[in-house]
């Protein structure tokens, strides 16, 4: 399955409630026999209750080395977690 | 610059993404190591494929099905790895054709009796595991990953081979002379599936350097042999090495000469079954050509339709 087929990236839902979870991937060349192959290779030992196949062309990711532009900016904001703040001593329930 | 960065990286023990910068050879180390490794999972299905017909029963038969099954979608975890990297399947399947790329050499030897499949679970696919756990901490995130995949699908392969020997070993004298027999062909080329000794292993350096190996051939090679003399023992069966023996003060079984001049002709060609193996792969990827041309042909014809 080489010469003609695309790559699709494998998310697999584990249990009814639960995110997607990526896998992996397959080759397949449409829709129908990515699911197939992604529920062929990647749930063997009933790992799943759903399958997304995405085509690997349209993931966009950001790289490692802009991590520090990308994420840097949340780091010197701790006023968005409730342990930043003083509590008066003797408060419950808060 | 970048390759400083890169170390500085991988000796915090950050993984590389398939996007990260990496130098040239570290790519080339692993598209080598990660390929190979790929095509003994699926070269390795064949020596066990070749008892599936004849299993002595429905249960094992069951079992061996799934676990060549099973191989099949390790060497396809392996590949899908391999190719983040930037090299395409038809590319890796070309080189294993040519003969550029190689494929563990144990899968050269024949499988002569059902204890043989005893053999390879409880030995190849033993010493496997260790190399594979060790794996797991590799640098490279998607190898990574894979081989955390493959330790826990891996686990029952190995105890069903050891069931396997054990079974047989107590069985008539004629079944432990059969389980005897595959430890005694198995035993060798098994250790010396960890490859060449450190001393002779020019590629180690850097593999363990960039983390892309995390213990050498020969400590994972001491470490598989420490495990398995016990298993050995416990169900009657000798180990063919009149050499091995507990050395107290390394706290490590002592071994017998390896024989390396066997194991570099198997590796270039020369091993019992290496072209019957390759014929054999090369055979079912022509055959298949119908199978993937129609596919093309249906998801062009779907586009047609989309346009329409």
């Amino acid at each position: 399955m080489s010469e003609n087929t695309n790559v699709w990236e494998v998310f697999i839902q584990s249990k009814n409630g639960l995110a997607h979870k990526h896998v992996g991937n397959v080759h397949a060349s449409d829709k129908e026999m990515a699911l197939q192959n992604a529920r062929d290779l990647y749930t063997r030992r009933n790992e799943g209750s759903c399958i997304w196949v995405v085509k690997s062309e349209y993931i966009v990711s950001s790289e490692s080395e802009d991590g520090e532009a990308f994420f840097d900016p949340s780091n010197d904001k701790m006023y968005r977690h409730p342990t930043f703040y003083n509590m008066p001593k003797g408060a419950k329930h808060i | 610059m970048n390759e400083i960065k890169f170390q500085e990286k991988i000796d915090s023990e950050r993984k590389i993404e398939p996007k990260d910068w990496m130098p040239e050879d570290y790519r080339k180390h692993l598209i080598r190591q990660i390929s190979q490794h790929a095509h003994s999972e699926i070269i390795g299905m064949q020596p066990e494929g070749n008892w599936i017909s004849r299993a002595p029963s429905l249960r094992a038969k069951m079992i061996l099905l799934a676990k060549v099954q099973d191989e099949a979608g390790h060497g396809l975890y392996l590949y899908s790895a391999c190719e983040t990297l930037g090299v395409s399947r038809q590319e890796l399947i070309q080189q294993l054709h040519d003969g550029k790329a190689k494929y563990s050499s144990i899968f050269n030897y024949p499988t002569l009796s059902w204890a043989d499949m005893g053999a390879i679970g409880w030995l190849v696919d033993g010493a496997a595991i260790v190399n594979q756990v060790s794996l797991q901490r590799t640098s490279y995130g998607p190898y990574s990953r894979g081989m955390i995949k493959i330790c826990k699908e891996e686990s029952f392969h190995q105890r069903q081979g050891y069931e396997i020997m054990a079974e047989m070993a107590s069985g008539t004298p004629e079944q432990k002379e059969m389980a005897q027999d595959a430890l005694n062909r198995f035993w060798w080329p098994s250790i010396m599936m960890f490859g060449p000794q450190d001393g002779d292993s020019p590629r180690t350096g850097n593999a363990m350097k960039w983390k892309i190996k995390r213990q050498t051939n020969d400590e994972l090679r001491q470490s598989f042999i420490d495990k398995t003399v016990h298993q050995a023992e416990i169900i009657g069966l000798t180990i063919p090495d009149p050499d091995l023996k507990w050395n107290e003060e390394r706290g490590h079984y002592d071994f017998g000469k390896m024989d390396w001049d066997e194991f570099w002709d198997v590796v270039n060609g020369k091993g019992p079954c290496n072209k019957q193996r390759l014929d054999h792969h090369k055979k079912a990827h022509i055959d298949g050509k119908w199978v993937r041309d129609a596919a093309k042909a249906y998801s062009e014809k779907q586009k047609d339709l989309v346009i329409n």
